[in-house]
Parts: C-alpha cells; sequence; structure tokens
C-alpha cells in the first residue's frame, strides 16, 4: 500500500518530491511515481496545494455498532487520597468537546476509600457523572487492575471517547485498556477538537516535536487519546451539577499477576520534573558539579525542580533522574531556565513544549537562543547570581 | 532463559528539520539509527546474559534495509536476529505493529522475558510494548530502571513513575519496557562485529507469521494519520540587553507580567 495520487489534479510540481523522508516519489517527466519505498507516513499529504495526494484508509474491521457508544469519559487519576491535575484539565476539556458534540461528560475514578469530596471536585469541573469504582485492589496502582477495571466499565457503558492524562500511570495502563476492547489509541496529544462527522481529531507532536500529526479513529469505539498534562485549561462550571454512580465490578477484574513490593515516594521536590510548573536546568556551562548549587538555588526560588542536559549527567553533576531531552524526561512546565547549555537537539525536544523558555549563555550563537521566549546573552556565574538576588529582594528575603 | 529484545529502526531525530521558508521537511542528512531506547533493552539482556544462562533474539518490523539496525545490536553481543518485513507492514499503527510483533514471539514460542525501550524517538507513543503484552496475555511492567532475578520464576523490578520508584514482583514470562538507567548501551566488539558481518538474518513476512493482510499494516491499523503539520514558530522571542544586574530585574518583570508561579 502506498500513497495516493490523483493524476487529474497533480501538476507534476515537485514539491513532495523533496519532501519525502524516504525518497519515494519521483517525477518521471509529468507523471508522479510513488514507488514501494512508501511508509505511508502522510507527509508529502499537506505539503500538496493542489490536494492530489491522498492516504489509502485504514481497514474498517469487523462491523462495529458505532452508533451504540455514546458520551465522553475522562480517567481521573486518584493518587493518595486526590485527584492528579490532569484529570481536572481534561474534565475541563471533556466539557466543551460535550458540549460541541451535544452529550454526556463522565469522569471515572478508580482507587480506595475514595473520598467523596474527589466526587464534587470532578462534577464542578463539568462532569454529569461520575462512576467510582472502590475496591481494596485498587488501593496501589497495576497496570493489571487498572486496566481490566476501566475496559470491563467501558464494555458496559460504551463512551464513544475516552481520555486520560499522558502521565506515567497513563501512559503505562491506557494502552492494555484499548488492547483489551481492541480499539485506537493515540498517545500524548497537545490538542483535541471535534471534525464536522463527529471524529475526534487527536493532535500530537511526532520526531520529537519537529512535526505536528492529527490522528483519527474512524472505525472502532470508544475513540482513545492520553493528553499531555498542563496543555489543557482547567475551568469551572459555576453551579453545574451531576450524579454520582459506584459500581461493583466482579472480583476476577480485580485479579493481577504482579505484586507491588514498595512504593518510593520521591521526597527530593527538585527530583519531580514532570510535575514540576518551574524546571530549571544546567549543562556543561556550569564547569563543576558543585556549582549546581547556583541551579539549585533559582529552582528553590521559585519552588521548581532541577533539570540537567545529558552532557551534565554524563559528568557525573547530577543524577540520571534530572536529564531532560530525547533519553531523559520529556517535560512542559509553565517556566524553563535553561542555564548554561547550548540546546543541543537531542535536549530541546525534551523541553521544547514549556510556555516561557528562558535561556542563559555567554555564546550569542547557542541554538538554544532560538526556542528561547527570553535569552540572556551573560555570563551565567555573573548573571545567575544577580537575578538570585533580584528576587529575593522582590520575596524580602534579602 | 529466552529473551527477546524488540527493537526500531528511526530517523535520527536530531536530524529531522521543518524549512522554515518552505515548511517542508529537511530530510538532507537524515541517518537511520537503533532508537537510542531499544539500546537500553538491549543492554538490560546483555546485562542478565552476564550473569545468566541466557539466549537473546533481537526482532524489529521495518523494511528491508532495517536488517543493519539488526546487525549493529548483534555487534554488541546479540545471539540471533529476525527480521519482520512484508510489504503488507507498510502504514502500520501501534496495534498493527503489536499484532505483528506479538506473531512473531508466538512462532518462537520459548520466550521467558520481552525487553522494548520506552519508547520509540520518532513516533513517541510508548504503546506497542504495553499492547504486546496485552496480546500476548501476559504481564508487563513499564518504565523499568533496574532488574532483578530473585527465583526461578519471577522478575523484581523498580520502575521509575512521576512520583518516585516502585518495586513490583512479576512473574516470567513477562515484557519490561525500559529507560536509561538500566545501563549505558556497551559498545560493538571485534568479535560480534564480524559475527554480526556474517549472520544470516531470516525474514518473516504474513505468511511465516500466520498473518491475513488485513491484519496488519494500514488495513489491520485502527488509527490514521489525516493531517502533518509543522509546528507553530514561536514569534515571542526576545533578548534581553544591558548589564547583568538590568538583564536581573527585566527578566524578572518579564516574568512577573506573564504571571509564573512561584515569583
Amino acid at each position: 500500500m502506498k500513497a495516493i495520487v490523483d493524476h487529474q489534479k497533480c501538476t507534476a510540481c515537485g514539491v513532495c518530491v523533496d519532501v519525502c523522508p524516504f525518497e519515494a516519489i519521483t517525477l518521471q517527466e509529468t507523471i508522479l511515481e510513488i514507488s514501494d519505498e512508501c511508509t505511508l507516513c502522510g507527509m508529502c499529504v499537506d505539503t500538496c496545494e493542489f490536494g492530489a495526494l491522498s492516504m489509502p484508509e485504514v481497514g474498517s474491521g469487523p462491523d462495529v455498532d458505532l452508533s451504540a457508544h455514546r458520551g465522553i469519559w475522562v480517567f481521573a487519576e486518584w493518587r493518595e487520597g486526590t485527584v492528579h491535575k490532569v484529570s481536572h484539565e481534561l474534565v475541563s476539556a471533556g466539557r466543551k468537546l460535550a458540549d460541541k458534540k451535544g452529550t454526556d461528560l463522565s469522569a471515572v475514578l478508580l482507587g480506595h476509600n475514595l473520598d467523596p469530596d474527589l466526587f464534587q471536585e470532578l462534577i464542578a469541573h463539568g462532569a454529569d457523572v461520575v462512576y467510582a469504582v472502590d475496591h481494596p485492589e485498587l488501593a496501589h496502582f497495576r497496570d493489571e487492575t487498572y486496566s481490566q477495571a476501566l475496559a470491563e466499565l467501558a464494555r458496559r457503558k460504551k463512551p464513544e471517547i475516552l481520555l486520560a492524562g499522558a502521565t506515567s500511570m497513563g501512559r503505562s495502563f491506557v494502552p492494555r485498556v484499548a488492547a483489551l476492547l481492541r480499539t485506537g489509541l493515540t498517545a500524548d496529544c497537545t490538542e483535541l477538537d471535534m471534525s464536522d462527522e463527529g471524529l475526534l481529531l487527536q493532535t500530537r507532536p511526532a520526531f520529537g516535536g519537529n512535526v505536528m500529526a492529527t490522528i483519527v479513529c474512524p472505525h472502532r469505539r470508544p475513540q482513545m487519546a492520553t493528553v499531555r498534562p498542563k496543555v489543557m485549561k482547567t475551568e469551572k462550571v459555576p453551579g453545574h451539577e451531576g450524579r454520582v454512580e459506584t459500581v461493583d465490578l466482579p472480583e476476577s477484574t480485580f485479579q493481577s499477576r504482579v505484586e507491588v513490593l514498595e512504593v518510593l515516594l520521591e521526597t527530593d521536590q527538585t527530583a519531580k520534573l514532570t510535575e514540576a510548573d518551574v524546571i530549571v536546568s544546567g549543562g556543561r556551562g556550569l564547569r563543576k558539579g558543585e556549582n549546581f548549587t547556583l541551579i539549585e538555588e533559582v529552582a528553590k526560588l521559585f519552588k521548581g525542580a532541577v533539570g540537567a542536559s545529558r552532557g551534565a549527567v554524563e559528568e557525573g553533576w547530577m543524577p540520571p533522574s534530572h536529564q531532560v531531552g530525547q533519553t531523559g524526561r520529556t517535560v512542559a512546565p509553565n517556566l524553563y531556565v535553561a542555564v548554561g547549555l547550548a540546546g543541543a537537539i537531542q535536549h530541546v525536544v525534551g523541553m521544547q513544549g514549556s510556555k516561557i523558555i528562558v535561556a542563559v549563555n555567554k555564546d550569542p550563537q547557542a541554538p538554544i537562543f532560538d526556542i528561547a521566549t527570553y535569552g540572556v546573552v551573560a555570563d551565567l556565574f555573573e548573571f545567575v547570581p544577580a537575578l538570585v538576588k533580584k528576587i529575593k529582594q522582590e520575596q524580602g528575603l534579602a | 532463559m529466552h529473551i527477546v529484545v524488540c527493537i526500531k529502526q528511526v530517523p535520527d531525530t536530531k536530524n529531522v528539520r521543518i524549512d522554515p521558508d518552505t515548511h517542508t521537511l529537511v530530510r538532507q542528512g537524515v541517518e537511520s539509527i537503533v532508537n537510542p531506547f531499544d539500546l537500553f533493552a538491549v543492554e538490560a539482556a546483555l546485562k542478565l546474559k552476564d550473569v545468566n544462562e541466557a539466549k537473546i533474539t533481537v526482532i524489529t518490523m521495518g523494511p528491508p534495509q532495517a536488517s543493519e539496525a539488526l546487525r549493529d545490536v548483534m555487534s554488541r553481543g546479540v545471539d540471533e536476529a529476525i527480521l519482520l518485513s512484508d510489504r503488507a507492514f507498510a502504514g502500520s499503527d501501534t496495534w498493527a505493529t503489536s499484532t505483528t510483533l506479538a506473531a512473531a514471539v508466538r512462532k518462537m514460542g520459548d520466550v521467558d522475558l520481552i525487553l522494548c525501550g520506552k519508547q520509540a524517538i520518532d513516533g513517541d507513543t510508548a504503546q506497542v510494548g504495553p499492547e504486546m503484552a496485552t496480546l500476548l496475555d501476559i504481564p508487563y511492567a513499564t518504565f523499568v530502571k533496574a532488574i532483578d532475578i530473585p527465583d526461578t520464576s519471577h522478575l523484581k523490578v523498580s520502575r521509575q513513575t512521576d512520583e518516585g520508584t516502585e518495586v513490583w514482583k512479576i512473574p516470567k514470562p513477562c515484557l519490561l519496557t525500559v529507560i536509561k538507567e538500566v545501563g549505558e548501551p556497551r559498545l560493538p566488539s571485534l568479535r560480534h562485529k564480524m559475527r554480526a558481518k556474517k549472520a544470516q538474518i531470516p525474514s518473516w513476512g504474513i505468511a511465516e507469521l500466520g498473518l491475513e493482510p488485513e491484519e496488519v499494516g494500514l488495513s489491520g491499523s485502527f488509527t490514521q494519520v489525516v493531517r502533518v503539520f509543522s509546528p507553530p514558530v514561536r514569534d515571542d522571542r526576545v533578548i534581553i540587553e544591558g548589564t547583568v544586574a538590568e538583564q536581573a530585574e527585566q527578566l524578572y518583570n518579564l516574568l512577573k507580567e506573564a504571571k509564573v508561579p512561584g515569583i
């Protein structure tokens, strides 16, 4: 299978020939040809301004009664008695989608000894129904118990859309839910919308954030997506009312082959990279490990986390759990301060989704300035203490 | 112990860029590499083999040239490699990919442990491991940073979560997706390089895997890409000038204006 050319529309302009990453498109005089090298990546389709290129469609598989599925669901992530912020973000985003589609919004809470206040909080953010499954086996997260419970609930109630946060929990067990339900799943979306036909348009970065792709799941239900935290805004719906439904599921749902031996919560706040609103990162420009105290001081003032470039981790200045980038963590805080790091692409792909990026580097040519909201060309050993002084003054600490 | 490592050949993301003028993908200098996370999976397998009796088989789904990726990891000490290649696999989403890889594991039969990288750097989905484990009906653990063998039938794994670390006991056969902390990939050795170069790598298509064309590739996929486009360009960039004290003051004011938490 390969991309389809409409020769009536094709003007043989050749733009797609250069775009194809696999060199699968050639122009034979005035006839465009696509070879077997085509991987159906879709890159050419969007570049053709004449609409001459298209992708073959996914198979429809066995018949699924799409109309039997109704309503939008948000998996509400329960942790230590609270609901993860991303779940409120998704309930808020789900409310808008539900209104656009004219359907109901439900939140699903799995856990043990669930606090009724949490249900009301989900309703206040726009949920019409909160489904709660309370069971001792759900006290600790395990992929098997969580996915079996959510899949069983979905089989019974048949939602048309199911959203979850792209957290370490969501990205771990939601693929199993999708596989149990034999449906499609799109990971780590940053944008959701409804098409005119009522399909969920799931947009996400790919190739390390260098391209964006919009994905649909046309023939299976529910349409499932995990959504990156901090992308959607939380918004309460004043006076919104909803109901709570406690659901009992068969005991077999809660069986798991996995035994949780230990749960060690990270006590070092500066290591909680994915949750942090602010991350201050250092690179090789710090010259030695001890100088990370400068980074830690700034991070502390912002109540933020400490990140590090691959170089700084390789030097042994920071443990790998602090590494931001391609082989480390992908983060998208409100503020990312990059100090003394050049901005190698493998670092940039791990943080370019941040809302505000501040770069501090003495080399004005450093690539980090290409993506920085605010660039400070300065010697970090002079600038960082000046910034610390200014913040302390304002906070009344100095 | 038979360990299967799943790898993917990916374009080196650091060279994939959108031309800011033409808004097209610049392919010049884009090389194919072994997905970096999969090299951690290879390393985890080799570490287990260092201290246990084990055979390591590496598999990949891809075009014929993906055998280069297989030879790369063989040169690091992996015993055997199998290429899963068929025109029918084109356009696979994570579901169709998982279906194909799971069929290969079933055909091998005697598998105790499947190792995958956390995710591939081109798609970043992190879905193939868990979906494959579900299809094979075996337990799995994601984001694994350390693996121990407490007894003959179980593994003890530490997994990195957003909140900290979890230690799980998981029975074999199982699937693990691993992160950097399992260990830096070892370099190819001359001996293994020679062996990798000469190795006959079998290629399995749908016939060998016992799959139907409609189960794989785009036909067997549930999701479809409808649009690929360049991310919006950030045009709000400001370079802050002045002495360091002035720069610090300006930055502070800008961050305060933007209502950055903590200020």
